[in-house]
């Protein structure tokens, strides 16, 4: 096992060390709260000589992702961070990174998207980009957040697709936590030396990269993506296999608590579902069999698994810390029933919105959601989506 | 006459992320046949200025020894800048319909 030591970090701060033992060659971007922070102490490494990094301050979060697909195509280990108002500026460039299957990763803290302007966190920002052709990785606290930041690297390199890393703003983003930081050597013997199969500074190989694709074209690339996307999912754990082996810390898709014998379960994506975990333990304590399934992964979507996770359960609420705006359930909901219907799985599936523009969610709430469940499972008819915390 | 239909590549054939691998790809995309007319070079009005040679856009003025030799027919888009370019006194260029230069080439 390789040496580590245990350290205060705020979410921001844990993000930030993971960069700097990574140490890419190319950091742009641009300051957001809540995600500020990251980039700023990152900054603080280049300035003193910590890194080797080239950082690019630009003008705004389109700029910073135009350098990074610069930076990338040219051949960089090439990172980022931003969130909310940022990260919906970049909508356009992220499309392109994840087209020319550029292997950048991105730190982004989880903000409600304006309007109303709000600095807090919900999932709307990263929601909005779920199609962007991003791996889309949910921290559950800072501790996620770090190790999450050092398998993006590989992830994103070995799929040949960029990765987002995500933590919620504020909640994990500044919340000071115990975490684990691995030494750094072992850090950098893990995420090893950047080999890009084509890069456009290779001078000896030289490519065209971005080249007008029209009919005949476009929709074989857009194959080949699609691709990619599928196949990712064993990269992630792969990854997280090597991971557990060096580091001893173990992740997969997504996390299964206290799920063996679960009658009612929930699935919640992010800090809520360390929440979840606390009312999980004290309904078992009640003699209540309930499960939590964190999905960390949402992108690619682990549809196969999550359904023969769920398929034992009676009941489902399903946590949507964002909303469509579709006239009927959050993207996780959905999915999640999408998921259940290809494998031909009938059950009770409830959907809760909730913590919108950084509203808390307390114990109490996610027992009530519990209590619907068990109540749903007797015969009482739930809504199909209740929208948690709300005032009427 | 209908064109002999070639299969592209397929997904599993083409380099990943819309890269095109190699220098110098542009020549292999033939471009002539959006011509509508074509320059047709006078060689014994032609001075050899090259003039036609630095303004065309396409690299489609086929020079050797320093002299104007002819037009590279499968890039040139019948722009006419080296036409309207051409300093020679009564023009060492004309343009003629791409559809009568074809009828031509068939007899």
């Amino acid at each position: 096992m390789a040496k580590s030591n245990i350290v205060a970090r705020t979410g921001n701060e844990a993000m930030a060390e993971a960069m700097r033992q990574i140490n890419p060659d190319v950091v742009a971007a641009y300051p957001i709260t809540p995600a500020t922070e990251i980039v700023q102490i990152f900054a603080g490494y280049v300035a003193d000589g910590i890194v080797d990094t080239e950082f690019v301050p630009v003008e705004s979060e389109h700029s910073a992702m135009s350098a990074c697909i610069g930076s990338s195509a040219a051949g960089g280990r090439t990172m980022t961070g931003t969130s909310s108002q940022g990260l919906a500026l970049m909508a356009e460039m992220l499309y392109i990174a994840a087209g020319l299957r550029l292997p950048i990763v991105l730190a982004d803290v989880n903000r409600a998207l304006s309007s109303p302007i709000n600095i807090h966190c919900d999932h709307s920002d990263t929601m909005m980009v779920k199609d962007a052709g991003w791996v889309q990785i949910f921290s559950e606290n800072a501790q996620e957040a770090y190790d999450n930041m050092i398998q993006a690297v590989r992830i994103a390199e070995s799929s040949k697709l960029p990765v987002v890393v995500t933590t919620d703003g504020f909640i994990i983003s500044h919340g000071m936590e115990r975490i684990e930081i691995l030494d750094d050597k072992a850090v950098k013997d893990f995420v090893g030396e950047y080999k890009p199969e084509n890069y456009l500074l290779n001078f000896d190989r030289p490519i065209t990269a971005g080249a007008l694709d029209l009919t005949d074209y476009y929709f074989e690339h857009k194959r080949q993506q699609i691709e990619a996307i599928k196949d990712s999912k064993k990269v992630i754990l792969d990854v997280a296999g090597d991971f557990a082996a060096k580091f001893g810390r173990s992740y997969g898709l997504f996390e299964k608590y206290r799920m063996e014998d679960a009658e009612v379960a929930l699935v919640a994506m992010g800090s809520t579902a360390g929440t979840a975990k606390v009312t999980v333990d004290a309904l078992r304590e009640k003699g209540v069999k309930a499960g939590l399934i964190k999905p960390r992964v949402f992108r690619p979507f682990p549809k196969e698994e999550l359904a023969d996770a769920l398929k034992g359960v009676k009941a489902i609420a399903v946590m949507d810390r964002s909303d469509s705006m579709n006239a009927q359930e959050g993207p996780l909901c959905l999915e999640i029933k999408a998921a259940l219907y290809d494998k031909g799985i009938s059950k009770t599936v409830l959907n809760y919105v909730y913590g919108l523009g950084g509203r808390e969610i307390r114990l109490d709430e996610i027992e009530a959601v519990f209590n619907d469940l068990a109540a749903a499972i007797k015969g009482s008819k739930k809504p199909a989506v209740t929208y948690l915390g709300v005032r009427e | 006459m209908a064109a002999e239909k070639i299969r592209k590549p397929g997904w599993k054939d083409l380099p990943e992320g819309d890269l095109i691998i190699g220098g110098g790809t542009a020549a292999e995309f033939k471009t002539g046949d959006w011509r509508s007319r074509r320059p047709v070079l006078l060689k014994d009005k032609c001075i050899n200025c090259l003039t036609c040679w630095i303004y065309c856009p396409d690299s489609a003025i086929i020079v050797k020894d320093g002299k104007v030799e002819d037009y590279d027919y499968d890039h040139c888009k019948g722009c006419g800048i080296c036409y309207h370019e051409c300093p020679v006194k009564g023009k060492a260029i004309k343009m003629i319909p791409e559809k009568e230069a074809k009828a031509g080439e068939k007899k």
